[in-house]
């Protein structure tokens, strides 16, 4: 049996309009507004790394703000005690985090569903504790956090803001390629056959404790990534800014954008950046409205009621359906 | 021995809120397989509301008993309106509904009372007419009043047509709607109870960690352990469990170097050794799936 060539044309197409797309819109809007991209795109990178794991092996995280902190962190630190440059720390970011995520993935093998869950639950809530602890004091910098300066313009013509905002493009669209090999790999095939039915996939000879920790590294690995950009943008980590709402902020983006879906991760994170701007504007619009934060938590029980699928997911199906429509 | 007597009677003391919150997990769970995550900040809401009370005058115990009542009828609305709806929906869908809840509550509360951190009165008097070295005053009404909680839900549970037909709607949803049980009002009832218990739990602990819209997520986790350790399909040794967990919190803080403020990470190690190495808990009952 010929399997048809997975590389379509329209994924082409649109794989490149996003590009063209993305390399232009700094010449058009300020240095803020491709500031807010830049974060939009870190949190996408996290965004998409939840997305292969809760979306393509059914492994769910409350807690991913652990490692979108770990990478974040381990950055920071690099750059600051080690003197790396901010591109090789981005490696030790990955690195680190997806360490982490193997190691939290071991026990997370006998965990299912919710009590998945609630384990990472646990897990983000504690975080801030954590990073605030007296004995890692010396490499966190405790309550007090560490400044990080942002990166050199990568060529002299451009703003810092607009070098970043490359470099995290280019970071997004390449893992975001690589996702889509690795998903359409025999590994990826084997993740999404544990997530259907764990037993057959067992039965068929997959090593699933092996496949479920690695999806949890690799995962882990893809916030750790977006916590480093995250950090060169904003200049600054601290504990407190990873409690447990950046675990809930990467979890709504994910499902908001479309869980089962690679695109979806881009979606998620713009909602994450513009949303709460948007429901502050309907705020001073409005003066007697409840806080933006509130609205944004009834928008996000709004969502999951009128549209279960996400953005991206509902966009597929609307091109299935119209597809049916006119072949049928 | 007397600090270690101390740390147990005041770890009981926390323990038995903490048991309050397992509870109402618990029967959320066991109504509907659900965790609650918005549990919290559930009872967080319902003390900010007894504040109010306390504000324009009302008796500490009346304003209590009114924001008790009310967090029980805020439960109920709460589970038609809002979780209602996902009943059928995926796991991922209803934990991001609980997430929705959460992230209203904890807002709400900052917009409606402010962020800043206020003191909350005790409800129970300076003195018992006697005197302990070992345990103050606030705890042991603390856990006296947990007992009385406790006990009445047990009699509910046991002695109630109401309260059978709910643990029958829990336990075996399609024969007891054939034998007349409103299956889904039950569900309502549970939520109910269980954000009224909640609110206990949240009153009882807002004299001890300050008032402020954040003041629960450490207590939920340990309720969460709690439930997880005594086991999420026993009510009783969900209460165990929180009491246990008061308990362990406090020998932890002062005889493990670094423990005090670690403890967070303490109640997440424990989750997850329970749910490796007991995952019924040890009181619950152990759950076999057909293949």
């Amino acid at each position: 049996m010929k399997y048809p060539n997975p590389i379509t044309r329209n994924l082409l197409i649109g794989f490149t309009i996003a590009i063209a797309f993305g390399i232009a819109l700094p010449h058009f809007v300020s240095d803020f507004v491709t500031y807010q991209f830049t974060l939009a795109m870190a949190w996408a990178i996290a965004m998409l790394g939840l997305n292969v794991l809760t979306g393509y092996n059914g492994q769910f995280s409350i807690g991913h703000s652990a490692f979108f902190a770990a990478g974040a962190y381990s950055a920071a630190i690099c750059i600051e005690q080690y003197g790396w440059g901010p591109y090789e720390a981005i490696l030790a970011a990955a690195f680190v985090s997806f360490i982490f995520g193997f190691l939290f993935g071991l026990p997370a093998l006998r965990l299912e569903g919710l009590y998945l869950a609630l384990a990472t639950f646990g897990l983000a809530v504690a975080t801030p504790q954590l990073l605030k602890f007296d004995a890692f004091e010396h490499w966190t910098g405790g309550v007090q956090g560490i400044f990080v300066p942002k990166p050199e313009p990568i060529i002299s013509s451009i703003s810092p803001d607009q070098s970043l905002y490359y470099v995290t493009l280019f970071i997004i669209l390449f893992l975001m390629a690589v996702t889509w090999c690795l998903l359409h790999s025999r590994s990826g095939r084997a993740m999404m056959a544990i997530r259907d039915n764990p037993i057959a996939a067992k039965t068929m000879g997959i090593n699933t404790a092996l496949v479920k920790t690695t999806t949890f590294g690799i995962s882990a690995m893809y916030a750790g990534v977006g916590g480093a950009l995250f950090t060169y943008a904003s200049e600054f980590v601290s504990p407190d800014a990873f409690n447990f709402f950046v675990a809930v902020y990467i979890l709504v983006g994910s499902v908001v954008g479309g869980i089962v879906s690679i695109p979806g991760a881009i979606f998620g994170g713009l909602f994450i950046v513009f949303m709460p701007n948007f429901a502050q504007d309907i705020r001073l619009a409005y003066e007697w409205l409840p806080p933006p934060w509130a609205i944004f938590g009834v928008f996000l029980i709004l969502i999951i009621y009128f549209v279960p699928f996400g953005i991206w997911g509902s966009i597929e199906r609307l091109i299935i359906w119209t597809k049916q429509k006119v072949s049928g | 021995m007397d600090l270690f007597l101390q740390l147990t009677l005041a770890g009981l003391a926390i323990g038995s809120i903490y048991s309050c919150v397992a509870l109402s997990v618990v029967m959320v769970y066991q109504a509907s397989d659900h965790f609650n995550f918005a549990q919290g900040e559930m009872a967080m809401f319902s003390t900010y509301i007894a504040w109010t009370f306390l504000g324009m005058g009302t008796p500490i115990w009346l304003a209590f008993v009114l924001a008790v009542a009310l967090s029980f009828l805020a439960g109920i609305i709460i589970e038609r309106l809002v979780v209602k709806p996902v009943e059928n929906a995926s796991v991922l869908n209803q934990i991001m509904v609980f997430i929705g809840l959460l992230v209203i509550f904890n807002n709400m509360a900052g917009w409606i009372w402010e962020f800043t951190i206020k003191p909350f009165p005790s409800l129970f008097p300076e003195d018992f007419g006697f005197q302990s070295d070992l345990i103050g005053p606030h705890h042991m009404g603390v856990i006296g009043l947990t007992l009385l909680v406790l006990l009445i839900t047990f009699c509910f549970f046991r002695f109630t047509r109401v309260g059978l037909a709910m643990q029958a709607a829990a336990a075996n949803p399609d024969s007891a709607r054939l034998v007349g049980v409103s299956v889904g009002w039950m569900l309502a009832l549970g939520w109910g109870l269980a954000a009224a218990i909640g609110a206990v739990g949240g009153i009882l602990v807002a004299p001890i960690v300050y008032l402020e819209p954040n003041m629960m997520s450490g207590v939920l986790l340990y309720g969460f352990a709690g439930a997880l350790l005594g086991g999420v399909s026993s009510p009783g040794g969900a209460v165990l469990g929180g009491l246990m967990i008061g308990v362990l919190e406090n020998w932890v803080g002062q005889y493990v170097p670094g423990g005090s403020e670690l403890k967070l990470t303490f109640a997440l190690i424990l989750i997850i050794a329970v749910v490796l190495f007991k995952p019924a808990g040890l009181f619950g009952r152990v759950v076999i799936k057909r293949v």
